[in-house]
């Protein structure tokens, strides 16, 4: 039985022109209109290769026709690049923002799990804020007074549950919150990864939650980058590109799909504008290829042969020269998972005065993979303070089978990811 | 025929909620509305308990308020500028339109910014955006309601010490007069929230027109000093009609006339659609401009 049905789904934004918010450029716009001249205020923006399709004079399609059916139990992963139209769907679904052309159909009550925290009132004491939460999140005042002793239970913060909230720890705060949305029993859960600013812990929590609350039946419908929760929860997998649906359907394909398609950027060395990154960017990643020695791009390695990973940079920073700069990188497979990190500090490297622009390589000798595609994740370190971390790969590592051993016996993909090199003895 | 059962049979499927474009020019749901009332009561509670927490006066902030500005008005026109109150005590005469007018300046100012000082909440969780002004026009409300037993008390105070005021028998309809007033600042608040976020000058000049208005109002002047020729124009200001219709209620004098509060009425009406049908528009998509 579907619990969800969404026909031809489109959402659109206007780019520039609507919406500049002052009465003072609106009359701008007009008067530059009057005297024929270009518009000072509408905006260009930056352009996805792909994107083109998604902009049409000055709108912008968010989602371009959307369809999608989904069943009670289900658990809905939804996978896709920032500006894939993942988080315009749920915000169509959540009913912050209204489609442009189609519709919704929804049966049952959605709510968002790590939205909850909004609207606490640091003036308000606990017991207060968990009704002004539950009156904010669709339930009655009696429905929270059923669950009010639960809720106060699950939190742990009993002895302080009349006191202002202002007065908790971030801690309790978080705890509060969390024991609110657990027992707000939604018929449709909406989860956005995103948005999770809890630690590890509570992240874990709310990953318990979800195996928990989908067992009993209730539709669940997770956004995340993170392709190993994905293929542990969900039971089905949207992928989003450029506004549509690229895929959907069995969740291991999907991610594979994706990943398939998400590597197409790194056909150019040059990192895309858009991915999501943190640190305090006094140095930062531009590019990421494999090279041979004398720094050409490869295409492919070889399981066995050499490799040279490079990854170019830039700094930022005004400081005359960065002190102990150290860098690191990930190997994932086909899955996301992480098969090793390797920091430079790890063999007591680290790179001061360097220049303002470059390229750090790092040559790993008888590259012990197998064939296939191996993402690569990297992150940069200025004295143990992160300066730049993409959380998306920036490259990608295509390998084909190898003469490893030096035999001739060249591995499959089959032999798993990870090659050994062993020497053998038999002993009576 | 199998096909044709099964066709009706998926149309005939109940859905609990239909996401579709913002359509037609009045799009409210009252019923869901009135479904989210206990959220109206949080909002009310929250706005009313938390305003002057942590002050040392606390309350009496409600009472202070009202009373400081009387004085005020009581020594600059009526003292200072000598401006008649149609031979009222002049300290009732500026209370009487003081309070009203605190509660219309009010709403409004806090009302027209909903979209914006709710930006965060809105953009994340679903609830009947109306749920924020109309809480705003209700604790109000209950300032008022304090505000006016202090009125009421001064009122009685005067009486007993013997100035000649009397009520009239349309004090019954107060209960009007409050209803329409209530109705008046949320029907300009909203109308004004939904403009604000789209020309954000609007929240500048908001305090400045407010301040305005209130010399466009009898507050500090009686209506029977307004001249003949342009007492029409006058009139299209709703606030006039209510104010002086309040005072006509408490003390019998004042040049207010039947015609004046209909036509005070059917403004108030007028803004109170425009204001549904804007705020209608905008919640919608809202979250995409802001």
């Amino acid at each position: 039985m579907p619990v969800i049905k969404i026909e031809n789904l489109w959402k659109e934004y206007r780019l520039g022109v609507i919406g500049h918010g002052t009465l003072t450029h609106d009359l701008q716009s007009w008067w530059a209109k009057v005297r024929g001249k270009e518009d000072p205020n509408s905006k260009i923006t930056p352009m996805l290769a792909g994107q083109e399709k998604q902009i049409e004079g000055d709108r912008f399609w968010a989602l371009r026709d959307i369809n999608l059916e989904v069943k009670q139990g289900e658990i809905l992963g939804i996978i896709g690049k920032n500006g894939a139209g993942k988080s315009t769907l749920l915000k169509i679904l959540s009913r912050v923002t209204a489609p442009t052309k189609g519709n919704v159909k929804v049966k049952g009550r959605i709510a968002s799990l790590l939205e909850v925290g909004t609207g606490f009132h640091p003036e308000l004491t606990g017991r207060e804020n968990i009704f002004m939460n539950g009156a904010i999140l669709g339930m009655s005042k009696q429905e929270i007074k059923a669950k009010l002793n639960e809720i106060v239970d699950f939190s742990g913060v009993e002895d302080f549950i009349d006191t202002p909230v202002k007065r908790y720890s971030s801690g309790m705060h978080v705890r509060l919150a969390f024991a609110i949305a657990a027992h707000l029993d939604p018929e449709i859960l909406i989860i956005d990864e995103v948005l999770a600013v809890g630690d590890a812990e509570f992240q874990k929590k709310c990953l318990g939650k979800m195996q928990d609350v989908s067992k009993t039946g209730r539709t669940i419908l997770f956004v995340s980058h993170h392709m190993a929760a994905i293929e542990k929860l969900c039971s089905r997998c949207l992928v989003t590109a450029y506004g549509t649906t690229s895929f959907d359907g069995d969740v291991k394909e999907a991610i594979s799909f994706y990943l398939r398609s998400a590597e197409r950027i790194f056909n150019s060395r040059v990192l895309p504008e858009n991915i999501k990154r943190t640190g305090n960017k006094e140095i930062v990643f531009t590019g990421c290829a494999v090279e041979d020695e004398k720094g050409n791009q490869l295409e492919a390695v070889a399981s066995g042969k050499s490799v040279i990973l490079a990854f170019d940079y830039k700094i930022n920073s005004n400081k005359p020269s960065l002190k102990n700069v150290c860098l690191g990188f990930s190997i994932h497979g086909s899955l996301g998972e992480t098969l090793s990190i390797l920091y430079s500090d790890f063999s007591g490297v680290t790179f001061s005065d360097i220049p303002k622009k470059g390229t750090f390589r790092c040559r790993i000798e008888d590259f012990p993979f197998s064939e296939g595609k191996y993402m690569v994740g990297a992150r940069l370190m200025v004295g143990r303070i992160e300066a730049d971390w993409p959380h998306e790969p920036i490259g990608s590592i295509n390998v084909q089978a190898g003469d490893f051993y030096g035999t001739g016996n060249v591995p499959h993909s089959g032999v798993g990811p990870v090659l050994l090199r062993g020497s053998w003895e038999n002993l009576a | 025929m199998a096909s044709e059962t099964t066709v009706t049979k998926a149309s005939d499927e109940k859905w609990d909620l239909i996401l579709k474009p913002k359509t037609g020019w009045f799009d409210i749901d009252l019923e869901e509305l009135w479904r989210y009332r206990d959220l109206i009561g949080m909002f009310v509670k929250r706005d009313f308990v938390t305003l002057y927490k942590q002050t040392i006066l606390g309350p009496l902030w409600y009472i202070i308020q009202p009373l400081f500005t009387t004085l005020v008005f009581t020594i600059i026109f009526g003292r200072v500028a000598k401006i008649p109150t149609d031979s009222l005590p002049p300290f009732l005469f500026y209370m009487a339109g003081n309070v009203m007018w605190g509660y219309f300046s009010q709403c409004l100012t806090t009302t027209s910014n909903t979209f914006n000082t709710n930006a965060t909440i809105f953009g994340k969780v679903y609830f009947p955006r109306l749920t924020v002004p109309l809480a705003t026009v209700i604790v109000n409300f209950l300032q008022f309601a304090i505000q006016l037993l202090l009125f009421l008390g001064f009122y009685f105070y005067f009486m007993v010490k013997g100035v000649p005021i009397q009520p009239t028998w349309w004090i019954c309809a107060l209960p009007i007069l409050l209803c329409q007033m209530a109705l008046l600042s949320f029907g300009l608040g909203i109308l004004l929230s939904s403009m604000t976020t789209k020309y954000k000058d609007l929240k500048f000049a908001m305090a400045f027109l407010v301040q305005l208005w209130m010399y466009a109002t009898p507050i500090v002047y009686p209506l029977s000093q307004i001249p003949d020729w342009l007492l029409p124009y006058y009139i299209l200001n709703p606030m006039v009609a209510l104010v002086e219709s309040f005072r006509f209620m408490f003390f019998g004098t004042s040049a207010i006339q039947l015609s004046q509060i209909a036509v005070s009425w059917s403004v108030t009406l007028l803004i109170v659609f425009a204001g549904v049908v804007l705020f209608s528009r905008i919640e919608k998509t809202f979250m995409d401009t802001v």
